[in-house]
């Protein structure tokens, strides 16, 4: 009969059959005397910053993986910034919890899409998506950009196509969807700041 | 915020209203517990529920939502009228010494020049007398009956304690205590800070309610100084940068104005949005504005913008009218759009009334949804049951689903509240085949820039000369975006006497260096220098406060030029002495402006020379007078656009003023606002310390923390229903109806309003049908389509709801 120090006391707490299994001679095999290692030992830490209110805490990335090709890091702790000189260190419900997010099942990992009329999604790949969307919206456009309004004035203006920007995204991509944007002659566009 | 998080601790008194810093704002409400024990400062919360910002407060006054302007003009007249101003300050740097045009009136709740069939005003008479000079004219005694001090003591003097109190159901007396603390920071060396959030946002009078505070901060000299201020408390992590880079049809990156129909030229459009000087010698920093327009055509069109071409101004699409979210789902709704993207945003649950923003999205011919998390938008289209009712076969929108990368995943900055940006670098690749935001963006304007250059099109010009200089065009890296946003010299710089200062390809040092002529690009003026030739600043991670201050001027960069206050300038009498040098932020050392802080104010202004705190004015000062604002000069109360009253207590008289006269309401939603017969009951929404909006429904740690969706109501609202603790509630607004556990609570007051007794329904958003949480509905499908008169955020704050045990 082989079994651990942890299922030994298991069975003991089962009751008195449990411990007379000790006097007949089965003992636990012996513990092993070591603190079990820091968890962040052979972690990469990354600085980052909470995405969730515009206190915008420091927050340090822990992965595994060491980043190498091939190696893919894996994000499995995340905590506070102690250096932060906003949050120093702490996080509260919400950034404590990041984690939850980044692991969530939630997450989207490939594209898709909902036909006209159906019930379900059906995985595409990035090829087939952005090609059908770029079809749509320069058919989009096409139809519908506006060179001159009635006073002969150039407007360069496409206003059936709107975009609704993110807050949380860095402030490169939102300069980079601005300019998208503003090329393309869309003026229909807004952002989370506005509600 | 003007001022930053870290700088809270310097307050003698911080006062919450409109927001709850201890739930929404958690590691930043710190610095008030700091601030509590480090300076023996006082909190004071004024709020329609008992918050737990409320419950560690000194003080505690409940208000009625939406009642807000109200009670701030109260706080003005009380301040007047005992006197309780800082004089000085309010000579020195506010408009209070100027002359208004004598054809300038109120009366009935209106202004002069209002056009009730446009709701809009004629402003002809809202401005300043001018003297000969060019310059407007000013009476430094502040006696002249039209001033602006005197027009304002007028005005507020309708506001005594009992009229403060029947509107807003704050007791007189709990009225009268804050105002007794907040007028002892009219001492020049006693500063008050104001924490707001949503709750001032979210009304059809929203940038009024912000405004009227600000009145009281300038009255009170708390501009510029060290514990001061006006600190909005902002949503996401870096909602303050994406408004930076004005995500916003209306606005080009650094608030400057897009152009419109009616500025057909460069020429015409800088001649307008190029404000004048209004008094002499000020800096008037927005005469500057050609230098920072020019710059970003140069970082959007690069070498195909020349002054030949007006640098590219005919390519910009011009405006012809409202663009703002509600308006674009009015747009939508009536079948006049057909395509929609949504990056990280998720209106089905965000934008008020459910069932409007449903019915336009199935309108649409593609939608597509670019986001890490599946959110409730993205399935618009899917039988939910009760929660979320429709026929998948009738709807005909095609959808497409695009996994993106979390903050994690990628590297870039982020603008926290206190204007700091702070570098943040990628730790992982996101799940599966998720893509950074970046490179989606990238690779969607390639493709489309290819398919115009080799098929054609409507007008490909503008597509085909957009600057595009980045190595991997497909996924232009955020390194490369910092430094366009930052800005660079296109060909050497040289100074007035012609030695050059800046190289060709170099990085600009900051805003100061951008010209009008070409030889600058920059992305965003606001945010020049945050990528120098001393490299990437916002990556800086000094924390070392010399001053003891927390300004920590090498920790990240903050915009603009890296000053950490704004307005500090005003932190200082004429002579540019600080009004309290225990927390100098600035002062003058007979040379130059120097201390703790970038000064907001050329360096080598004497004080002496006049120059005003106020550098973007015209004026040189700050505006208690503020033509500007679409409903008025002053502040007024007018009630939310579902009322529980039926009229303006100002104004009982005058329907048309019950709300907002100058706020848009598009018909259709005028007809679904519901009257307080049928809906009795004043409902606010609010946040939970555990949640954030509709992300962390989907993680499954707040999910336990907070799993399922409820209101809150007052014990003695549910004696009269019979609805006990846990009982599962109906909520009914004119727009639909959620159905959430009712939470019986003693943090709800009830109040006596206009001589009536009035219950408040708290409604927390967080929940709906896709998420980790248990499915819930979508708490906007109650609440109302119309929005600030300024600035259009709606107003989820104050609306009318039923109630019944479900």
């Amino acid at each position: 009969m082989n079994i651990s120090r942890r299922g030994f006391f298991k069975v003991c707490a089962a009751g008195m059959t449990g411990s007379s299994l000790a006097t007949m001679g089965f003992a636990p095999s012996a513990a092993l005397a070591e603190v079990r290692q820091y968890k962040l030992t052979h972690a990469t830490e990354t600085r980052s910053i909470c995405p969730y209110c515009s206190v915008s805490c420091g927050t340090l990335v822990y992965s595994l993986g060491d980043t190498s090709k091939n190696a893919k890091a894996r994000i499995f702790h995340i905590e506070g910034d102690p250096d932060n000189p906003v949050n120093r260190g702490s996080l509260c419900p919400k950034g404590a919890g990041l984690l939850d997010m980044v692991q969530s099942p939630l997450r989207l990992t490939h594209p898709e899409v909902r036909e006209p009329g159906s019930n379900e999604w059906k995985r595409i790949s990035w090829d087939d998506a952005l090609e059908r969307i770029a079809r749509h919206m320069k058919a989009d456009r096409d139809a519908n950009f506006v060179d001159t309004n009635a006073a002969g004035l150039t407007v360069n203006r496409w206003n059936t196509f709107g975009f609704l920007a993110s807050s949380a995204a860095s402030n490169e991509p939102g300069y980079l969807t601005h300019k998208v944007l503003r090329g393309l002659g869309a003026v229909a566009f807004d952002t989370q700041a506005r509600i | 915020m003007t001022n930053h998080w870290v700088d809270i601790k310097n307050a003698d008194l911080v006062l919450i209203m409109g927001g709850n810093a201890a739930e929404a704002h958690i590691c930043g409400f710190k610095w008030v517990q700091e601030a509590k024990e480090g300076r023996k400062a006082r909190l004071v919360v004024v709020d329609p529920r008992f918050t737990r910002s409320a419950a560690v407060s000194d003080y505690y006054a409940p208000i009625r939502a939406g009642s807000d302007i109200a009670f701030l003009s109260g706080l003005i007249h009380y301040l007047l009228e005992h006197d309780k101003i800082q004089h000085e300050y309010v000579k020195a740097h506010t408009n209070a010494p100027f002359l208004i045009d004598p054809a300038f009136g109120f009366e009935n709740g209106l202004f002069t020049g209002y056009n009730a069939e446009k709701r809009n005003y004629d402003k002809a008479s809202w401005r300043y007398q001018m003297g000969e000079d060019g310059f407007a004219r000013v009476d430094p005694t502040l006696q002249d009956p039209n001033c602006v001090f005197q027009l304002m003591k007028k005005h507020f003097s309708r506001y005594n304690a009992d009229v403060v109190s029947s509107i807003t159901g704050t007791p007189k007396d709990a009225f009268l205590k804050v105002c007794e603390m907040v007028a002892e920071c009219s001492a020049s060396d006693r500063t008050m800070t104001i924490l707001y959030a949503l709750g001032w946002t979210q009304h059809s009078v929203g940038s009024q309610n912000i405004r009227t505070m600000a009145m009281i901060q300038l009255l009170l000299g708390n501009m510029g100084m060290a514990g001061g201020g006006i600190n909005a408390l902002r949503g996401h992590a870096n909602v303050q940068g994406i408004t930076d880079m004005c995500l916003f049809g209306d606005s080009l990156p650094g608030y400057m104005h897009s152009p419109t129909e009616d500025e057909a030229t460069l020429d015409a459009f800088l001649t307008k949005r190029t404000p004048r000087m209004l008094r002499p010698g000020q800096m008037n920093y927005w005469s500057n504005y050609s230098k920072f327009f020019v710059s970003l055509m140069k970082a959007f069109y690069g070498p195909n913008a020349t002054a030949d071409n007006n640098f590219g101004y005919d390519w910009l699409p011009k405006m012809d009218g409202a663009y703002d979210v509600l308006a674009l789902f009015e747009r939508m709704h009536q079948g006049r759009m057909n395509g929609f993207v949504c990056q990280g945003f998720n209106p089905l649950a965000s934008v008020s009334n459910k069932a409007k923003v449903s019915s336009a999205l199935s309108k649409l011919k593609y939608l597509v949804v670019m986001d890490p998390l599946a959110t409730d938008t993205s399935e618009f289209w899917k039988d939910y049951g009760e929660l979320n009712k429709v026929d998948p076969t009738q709807i005909q929108t095609e959808v497409f689903r695009l996994p993106a990368a979390l903050f994690a995943e990628h590297e870039g900055s982020f603008t926290n509240s206190g204007r700091v940006i702070q570098w943040h670098w990628k730790a992982a690749d996101g799940p599966g085949e998720t893509r950074e935001d970046t490179a989606i963006m990238g690779e969607l304007f390639t493709r489309l820039r290819t398919l115009y250059a080799t098929e054609g099109g409507a007008n490909p010009e503008p597509i085909l000369k957009l600057h595009w200089p980045y190595r991997i065009p497909s996924h232009p890296s955020s390194q490369e975006l910092a430094r366009e946003i930052s800005g660079y010299a296109i060909s050497d710089l040289a100074d007035a006497s012609g030695t050059v200062t800046v190289k060709a390809g170099e990085q600009v040092a900051g805003f100061g260096v951008l010209r009008n002529d070409g030889s600058t690009a920059c992305g965003n003026w606001l945010y020049s220098g945050m990528w120098s030739q001393a490299g990437n600043l916002t990556a800086r991670r000094d924390n070392s406060d010399p001053s003891g201050l927390g300004q920590t001027l090498n920790w990240g960069y903050a915009w603009p030029a890296n000053r950490r206050i704004l307005y500090n300038r005003a932190s200082c009498d004429a002579s540019g002495k600080p009004w309290d040098p225990a927390r100098t932020v600035i002062k003058w050392n007979g040379k130059a402006w120097g201390g703790n802080d970038v000064p907001d104010m050329r360096p080598n202004a004497a004080p002496e020379e006049g120059v005003g705190a106020f550098i973007m004015t015209g004026e040189g000062v700050a505006r208690l007078f503020a033509p500007g604002m679409v409903e008025g000069p002053f502040p007024e109360h007018y009630e939310p656009f579902e009322t529980p009253l039926g009229k303006n207590p100002m104004h009982p008289e005058q329907p048309a003023v019950t709300s907002n006269p100058a706020a848009r309401v598009y018909k259709g939603d005028m007809e679904v606002f519901g009257k307080a017969d049928e809906f009795p009951y004043v409902a606010t929404t609010y946040r939970l310390a555990e949640h954030f909006h509709f992300w962390t429904k989907t993680s499954k740690i707040n999910a336990i923390l907070q799993p399922e969706h409820f209101i809150e109501i007052s014990e003695e609202l549910a004696g009269e229903k019979g609805i006990r603790k846990g009982d599962v509630v109906k909520v009914t607004s004119n727009r639909g109806y959620i159905k959430a556990v009712a939470v019986v609570t003693k943090r709800i007051p009830v109040l006596t309003v206009d001589g009536r007794k009035l219950h408040t329904v708290g409604i927390p958003i967080h929940f709906g049908f896709k998420g980790e949480t248990k499915p819930g509905y979508i708490t906007n499908t109650l609440t109302p389509v119309v929005g600030d008169a300024n600035c259009q955020t709606p107003e989820y704050k104050a609306f009318l709801v039923n109630i019944e045990k479900a």
